[in-house]
């Protein structure tokens, strides 16, 4: 938190069952003493169709308690249907969604103990902030001065206390996301969903936020589901991704699963910028047919021994220059240090890798 | 859960909170779960007002133009004819027809002249406290009482009116009587003649063809305009291609509005202008004194058939996207 | 269309501009001359003098009073009635698409899109034809049946302006579908809603061309007028009560402006 533990009641402290490890649980999830280890959210088959659209089709998912995950996609993927089918603001067209183990079919949102940050932050523009935040506990039926000391302990939580009186107008975009998180939290949900949170923030802003996010959520142990398209921000903050693609999940594992081991070409494509090898060319290499993902900065340039390659250009990135090259018929990069000598254009070198720097897709669309 | 405990107490809770506000509550639950089932509780009270008590009427109207008279007893005969269509075609009929929808046209064209500075001046060049100026200066005219507004009439037409003193003052009295001397325009006074029916109608109805026009110059970007302007247009060739077309829309959304409402005033032709009758007297003197409900109906036929083919027309144009 | 503030009106855009609202409102303006003339038998300009006795004498007029009464009575339930039934629709019409919707907006807009006369004589006739006695009832059928519109048009704009994820947050947060309407719809469209219902009884209050069908022997004040307008009996009564009609209706018409200010336009296209 920006304020530092200073502004925080004693209650703030991160309670013990919760590790703050700060290794990404795998899985599993994160374990809560003295309870069996339970599946937050589990999806089984669920669809939903729009029409002829399937938004989401044939869905299996499950998210352990506790856990950070993130739903990314391309817009239209699927992903942020599926967190409305969480929320209950849609209903699956088959197939069934489970809460802590209940179904919730027929269960409307408003008796959900799971919150939503939406996009938009969707604060009620004819309240003040104490009462947005405090709107969840007004509906509950709690007092006004109880409820008031809870949104201003959660307004503080998100380092924004004495913003109360303000109108939601009066913020900047920052500080009204802030203000979304902390009227989610301020009823102790058991899920936090976030619809694209950092979406609409800047750069700079949006990096501050992914650290907080963070830390909040290993200080209160909420299962996070948050939804981008951002696969910085999912790599970054969650403990496992789910990588949607036209409303089907095209793989689900821990940031580095999925950043270096890519099990299809969608995932390679759209998660960083990880090289695909055609499955003639990994034939050679393996015998095996099948597509094959190479990450850029595997690539080194070799005296002699490599493979063949033409280079076709390079752009200075920074801290490394990317070279683009041709080898064979595909046309791949690679990174390299930016203090190491670039190859001149049109120049044939000789690459290599790592033999288990290439990865195998299982799926070859 | 227990809502006062602190935020970060983790949640252990249900995952299902437990319905809220009683009876309230469950029919929620009820409406959630059958989404239809609100949509037909909120549609049915107005669906039921405006289909039984205005639809039902329009038809029960509609239907007895199908009906005749009868010369001898005056009595409608409930007999499926065309028979009362067909004195719509009578030369006196006729010719009221063919005045009204003359008025009609006339009032409209001359609304769009008037309005058309107004809306562009309201829209390219009043700001801030100027615009609302407009704005309000625009509405109030609207909404204030129709009654009134004829009245007013009423008291500047009049022979001893301020508009005669007006032309009297300017020694422009030859002018006025000019005017009133040219047949079928003129008349004794201005407040018996076609044209100061045409005056009120314009008056009137003015603010109806400002606002849309008014809405379609407001889409227009500032940019288009210096466009053209860069491109070498001259001002008069920059409205010709540019600015009028794109407000045409409006025009013609200010249009359905003029037309329509001329095509079925009965009152402003009666207190002010001469006694030959408008659709809308006809209609209200067949249904009246003459009791000849099925004639009547007939000719409120006229206006609806006219206003359908208009609104197809000004359809076909984009029009209603500028209401 | 929004100028860069370098460009000045021509001279001739703005006489004409000008001269236009003058023309739509210098006629009202002559009303309130004439409510304080002295003359009494015919329209002279100018009034040879002024008086404060008209106002009185209309004060002490029974018959103004009673259409006054009559017809504040009307506006008052048929605009209870309209924003009742213009409300439902527009929240039907907006948050749900159905099939028919654009049906069910025409429907609304029909009554007003139509001439008066046409809505007037089609509920005489089926006054007649039920059997129905013209009373204060029948008038209320006739003014809540237009009236709606303007209640819907003003509140479809304000809920298109309400995001949607307002609700869904509301319900989110644990609020059922009534402490949704309750707590977020309603002071949302609030404002909408009473400039939605000024309007309408500015409308109901002003009508006369469908009141003269079914309004029966009763006066409105409308009406009251038409029959001076028609059959002038005491003028200077007549120019009195038009200046406080003027009054009447522009009040709560710049109060609708002033609650929708904001971005929706006063339905002004919908009278």
């Amino acid at each position: 938190m920006r304020t530092g533990k200073g502004h925080l009641s004693p209650d703030w402290a991160p309670p013990a069952t919760i590790p703050c490890d700060p290794k990404p649980a795998r899985a599993g999830g994160l374990q809560t003493t003295g309870l069996p280890m339970t599946n937050a959210v589990s999806f089984s088959s669920v669809s939903r169709h729009f029409g002829t659209v399937r938004a989401v089709d044939d869905v299996d998912l499950s998210i352990a308690e506790g856990e950070f995950f993130a739903m990314l996609g391309p817009s239209g993927s699927g992903k942020t249907t599926c967190l409305r089918l969480i929320a209950g603001f849609e209903q699956p067209t088959s197939g069934h969604i489970e809460i802590f183990g209940t179904k919730v079919e027929n269960v409307p949102p408003y008796r959900r103990n799971v919150n939503t940050v939406f996009q938009d932050y969707a604060l009620f523009p004819h309240m003040n902030i104490i009462d947005n935040v405090a709107y969840g506990l007004m509906i509950q039926g709690m007092g006004k001065a109880e409820r008031h000391k809870a949104a201003n302990e959660a307004l503080e939580l998100v380092a924004l206390p004495g913003y109360g009186d303000r109108r939601p107008g009066q913020l900047s975009g920052g500080q009204r996301q802030r203000v979304a998180l902390a009227r989610a939290l301020v009823n102790k949900p058991r899920v936090l969903l976030l619809d694209e949170p950092l979406g609409a923030l800047d750069l700079k802003l949006r990096e501050q936020m992914q650290e907080e996010l963070k830390t909040l959520q290993r200080k209160l142990g909420i299962t996070f589901v948050f939804v981008t398209h951002d696969q910085g921000e999912a790599l970054s903050m969650a403990d496992r991704v789910a990588v949607f693609n036209n409303g089907k999940i095209q793989q689900v594992g821990s940031p580095q699963d999925i950043y270096q081991r890519p099990q299809s070409r969608f995932v390679a494509d759209f998660v960083g910028s990880s090289n695909v090898l055609e499955p003639a060319f990994v034939k050679q290499l393996t015998g095996k047919d099948a597509c094959a993902s190479l990450r850029p900065e595997a690539i080194r340039f070799v005296q002699s021994d490599g493979h063949l390659a033409t280079v076709t250009g390079s752009s200075y990135l920074g801290g490394t220059t990317r070279v683009g090259l041709a080898l064979g018929d595909m046309r791949i990069n690679a990174l390299i240090p930016a203090d190491q000598a670039v190859p001149e254009n049109g120049s044939l070198v000789h690459i290599s890798w790592q033999e288990n720097e290439l990865h195998l897709m299982e799926d070859a669309q | 859960m227990t809502a006062a405990s602190p935020v970060t107490e983790t949640a252990q809770g249900t995952a299902i909170l437990p319905g809220q506000g009683g009876w309230t509550g469950s029919l929620s639950d009820t409406f959630w779960r059958n989404p239809k089932l609100l949509l037909i509780l909120m549609l049915t009270p107005p669906v039921l007002w405006l289909g039984i008590i205005y639809l039902g009427s329009l038809f029960a109207l509609l239907a007895q133009s199908f009906f005749s008279i009868d010369e001898f007893s005056g009595m409608v005969q409930y007999e499926l004819t065309l028979k009362t269509y067909g004195e719509l075609f009578r030369p006196a009929n006729l010719d009221i027809i063919i005045r009204t929808v003359s008025m009609a046209a006339i009032v409209t064209v001359a609304a769009a002249c008037v309005a058309f500075p107004i809306a562009y001046f309201a829209a390219r060049y009043a700001r801030g406290k100027w615009k609302a100026v407009f704005y309000i200066g625009v509405m109030l005219p609207l909404w204030s009482s129709y009654l009134v507004k004829v009245y007013a009439w009423k008291l500047i037409l009049a022979k001893e009116g301020i508009l005669t003193w007006i032309f009297a003052k300017l020694h422009l009295t030859w002018l006025l009587e000019a005017w009133l001397a040219i047949p079928i325009i003129g008349g004794y006074s201005l407040s018996v003649s076609y044209t100061g029916t045409f005056l009120v109608f314009l008056y009137v109805w003015l603010p109806f063809m400002v606002l849309p026009v008014q809405a379609a110059l407001e889409r227009v970007p500032g940019s288009y305009i210096e466009a053209s302007g860069d491109l070498g247009a001259t001002p008069g060739q920059t409205f010709r291609h540019v600015i009028f077309p794109l407000a045409l829309p409006g025009i013609v959304a200010g249009s359905i509005f003029t037309f329509s409402l001329t095509l079925g005033d009965y009152i402003i032709p009666q207190i002010v202008g001469s006694s030959r009758l408008f659709i809308g007297q006809a209609v209200y003197a067949q249904q009246g004194t003459a009791g000849n409900i099925p004639l009547a109906a007939a000719f409120t036929v006229v206006p609806i058939v006219i206003m359908g083919f208009y609104l197809w027309g000004a359809k076909r144009m984009g029009a209603f996207d500028a209401i | 269309m929004r100028s860069d503030g370098k460009h000045r009106a021509p001279f001739a855009l703005k006489a004409a501009a000008g001269l236009g609202l003058a023309f739509m409102h210098l006629p009202i303006a002559l009303i309130f001359v004439y409510a304080f003339t002295t003359e009494d038998k015919s329209y002279q300009w100018p009034p040879p003098g002024f008086t404060l006795k008209w106002l009185e004498v209309t004060w002490n007029r029974p018959d103004v009073w009673e259409a006054l009464k009559l017809s504040l009575q009307v506006a008052t339930i048929s605009t209870v009635i309209a924003m009742v039934l213009g409300t439902l629709c527009a929240a039907a019409v907006s948050r749900t698409k159905f099939f028919g919707r654009e049906t069910i907006s025409l429907l609304v807009i029909l009554p007003i899109a139509l001439p008066g006369i046409i809505t007037g004589i089609a509920l005489r006739s089926a006054f007649s034809i039920a059997e129905i006695p013209f009373s204060f009832w029948t008038i209320i059928l006739g003014h809540a049946t237009f009236c709606v519109v303007v209640v819907y048009n003003n509140a479809v704009a304000r809920f298109r302006r309400t995001s949607g994820s307002l609700v869904e947050a509301s319900m989110d947060l644990g609020a059922n579908s009534f402490q949704t309407f309750r707590h977020v719809i309603l002071p949302n469209i609030g404002t909408a809603l009473l400039a939605g219902g000024m309007l309408a009884f500015a409308l109901s209050f002003d009508e006369v061309i469908v009141t003269t069908f079914t309004a029966g022997q009763q006066s409105t004040l409308p009406i009251w007028m038409l029959e001076e307008l028609v059959r002038p009996r005491q003028r200077p009564v007549t120019n009195v009560v038009a200046m406080v009609v003027v009054l009447v209706t522009v009040l709560p018409i710049l109060a609708a402006y002033y609650l929708t200010r904001d971005g929706d336009q006063v339905a002004g296209s919908g009278k």
